[in-house]
């Protein structure tokens, strides 16, 4: 029971919390918060694994940029309370539990994976091959081409964004 | 002691921690009386001088107004994400002064760094994930206010905050490219010698850039149309009274403290100093310093002053000269140099945001995010771009 | 420290949880964050896996996975946006012109 461990479940507590918290809300507003929640017990968790520059990334660009994108989005579409529509009786009654049943599903055989053996190492002598320097030289060498193309797929959402939310007036 | 010795980390940081605290939350405080001293001498007038000696008392003062006033919840707010949102300007602006270092980290305490209180390796990079998550604060108060001034405000407001974050982070990377490592302490130590080496001569179109984003970012004049008095009320804060305003208050201050923290580390080279080391001279600085400081308040004291203001100054001189003894002192004089140039030239930063806010007047916000995206954004890349390819054909 | 099928365990429930909250919410922004949180889970495991086998690639992944998240969300909020001033409505149940 190091301190390792007794963080992971901490952070993995809050986050399942706050995906449990997304579920619940009636507020479009309420949830943003509790996915911004998850993120950052999630990039949390990336630092425990020792990638520092993905949970910086994920804080920078997920939770700081998208995310903001998504409480704008609410603001401006004054999202209220969310209606209360009746389920179809297929949904409520055999849905949920089938939803629950794939969750317990994918826990079990995660758990009994032979890759579960392996412990993670975040701060060791391995530690340092995760680098940011590390990083950005498999980025720009091994894979420089699907960078030019995550670019050029920015582009084109930024200018898809820009003609969807344009008045048509 | 054996327990501190075996709970070092625990321990020191607490320690730390607690006297970080204590120190920012006054130095926030007379930083208010610091700007309103100097606001009021840029426009011809005085400024606090009647709640204690030369207006000193005055942010005690303030603080108490806040604690006492009615703490009103608008009606029909959210009042979860109403209450939320200045504790996370607040707690997210005080974090950020956790990684600042003041200090070299040579000097330890039971093998922990005692100038900073978290010394980790990305420290850059943490500090603008930190910086990413306060737009919340600002978006958060001005949604869950339930009223239309707040609404604009906080919405502008944090729009101009994250256009500006992007030339921010932008105009920093040529430091890093210079420095080669995300942890202040290496962007410093890059920078040692002398002045000559500071980051501020290759890096100056960078620098530029910062503190235009930096005032931007702080939501400062000449960037504070979201919550300027004469367009939209208060803008984001305009419902909050008592000790939730008190605390936006505190945040942008806060704010611009680490901001100025920030620049004296990456382009002013942190807690060195500027002369050679080889100057022995400048170790007897602090002291100095503190003690000119004291004579001009004993000579406050003597001449301008009577009763119970008289009383004050006198309080004030004797600390100064206190502090002067105890710089001089030859154990503490070499631990007393990082703090003080750090100080130093964050203090200066801090009066160049003051000076601006005295004299320029402000950006209407289509001129101000217009500049943002068209005019900072690409000088900032265009500023990358050179000093990646200087570095290239330097390092062949 | 921590074995590697805590995290993947993790990384599950949380999969599970944005299956559960896009089938049983009926906003479109709330649906729209159901995705994002399913996109999380899976970078979890991805970091997970790379540091199970100590390679970059996982890590990789995910900044590709981030990104594109990112182009996704600036787009698909653009529709929603369109969407809500067309049907004058944020409930998916609304948008059923095509159904049969």
């Amino acid at each position: 029971m190091n301190f390792p461990v007794i963080l992971f479940f901490i952070c993995g507590a809050i986050a399942v919390l706050g995906a449990i918290l997304l579920i619940v809300a009636k507020e479009p507003i309420h949830s943003a918060l509790s996915l911004i929640l998850v993120m950052v017990s999630l990039a949390i968790l990336y630092l425990l694994l020792g990638a520092e520059f993905i949970a910086a990334v994920q804080i920078i660009v997920y939770a700081g940029a998208i995310m903001v994108l998504f409480v704008f989005v609410i603001m401006l579409l004054n999202a209220g309370v969310e209606e209360r529509t009746s389920f179809s009786k297929m949904a409520k009654y055999a849905g949920m539990p089938l939803a629950i049943f794939l969750l317990l599903e994918i826990a079990h055989w995660v758990w009994h994976a032979s890759i579960g053996a392996k412990v993670a190492n975040g701060a060791g002598a391995a530690g340092a091959a995760f680098s940011t320097r590390a990083l950005s030289l498999e980025l720009f060498q091994q894979y420089l081409f699907p960078f030019e193309a995550t670019s050029i797929l920015i582009l084109i959402a930024i200018l898809g964004a820009l003609v969807l939310a344009k008045r048509s007036d | 002691m054996d327990f501190i010795s075996n709970h070092a980390v625990l321990v020191v940081s607490l320690i730390k921690i607690a006297v970080l605290l204590f120190v920012v939350m006054t130095a926030l405080a007379y930083l208010t009386w610091f700007e309103r001293k100097v606001v009021a001498r840029i426009q011809s007038r005085w400024g606090p001088y009647y709640v204690g000696a030369h207006g000193l008392l005055q942010p005690l003062a303030d603080g108490l107004k806040f604690l006492f006033k009615e703490d009103l919840t608008p009606p029909m707010s959210d009042r979860f994400v109403y209450t939320l949102a200045p504790f996370l300007a607040l707690s997210l602006a005080l974090t950020a002064l956790a990684l600042i270092p003041f200090g070299p980290p040579d000097v330890t305490v039971f093998h922990q760094p005692v100038f900073v209180v978290s010394n980790s390796n990305i420290g850059l990079l943490f500090l603008f994930a930190i910086t990413s998550i306060g737009v919340y604060g600002v978006a958060l108060a001005g949604w869950s206010s339930n009223s239309k001034y707040p609404l604009l405000g906080g919405l502008r407001s944090s729009a101009q905050m994250i256009s500006y974050e992007v030339s921010l982070t932008l105009s920093v990377v040529g430091v890093l490219l210079l420095a080669g490592s995300f942890s202040f302490n290496g962007i410093i130590e890059r920078q040692g010698g002398n002045l000559g080496h500071w980051n501020v001569w290759p890096q100056i179109v960078g620098f530029l850039c910062y503190i235009t984003a930096a005032v931007a970012e702080t939501n400062r004049i000449p960037f504070d149309l979201p919550e300027a008095e004469t367009e939209l009320v208060a803008g984001f804060h305009t419902e909050y009274s008592s000790f939730k305003f008190a605390m936006f208050f505190m945040a942008e201050y806060a704010n611009m403290l680490t901001v100025s923290c920030l620049a004296t580390i990456l382009f002013f080279g942190g807690w060195l100093s500027p002369f050679p080391a080889s100057w022995t001279w400048q170790l007897y600085l602090p002291g100095a310093g503190l003690f000119a400081l004291g004579i001009y308040c004993l000579y406050d004291t003597g001449t301008k002053l009577r009763g119970i203001a008289q009383l004050q100054m006198a309080v004030v001189t004797l600390l100064c000269l206190g502090g002067a003894v105890i710089c001089l002192i030859p154990p503490v004089m070499p631990y007393v140099q990082g703090p003080f140039w750090f100080t130093t030239k964050v203090g200066a930063f801090i009066f160049f945001y003051v000076w601006l806010r005295g004299t320029l007047p402000r950006f209407r916000y289509d001129q101000l995010m217009s500049f943002g995206w068209k005019l900072l954004l690409p000088v900032s890349l265009a500023n990358l771009v050179l000093t990646a390819f200087v570095i290239l054909l330097v390092k062949r | 420290m921590v074995p590697i099928s805590y995290y993947l365990v993790l990384s599950g429930i949380l999969f599970g949880l944005g299956v559960i909250a896009f089938t049983f919410k009926r906003n479109i922004i709330t649906l729209f964050m159901a995705i994002e949180l399913m996109l999380n889970a899976v970078n979890l495991a991805l970091v997970a896996f790379a540091r199970a086998w100590n390679q970059l690639d996982g890590l990789v992944f995910v900044f590709f996975v981030i990104v594109v998240a990112a182009a996704e969300a600036a787009v698909g909020l653009a529709i929603v946006i369109t969407i809500s001033q067309n049907r004058r409505s944020l409930n998916v149940e609304d948008v059923n012109l095509l159904k049969f």
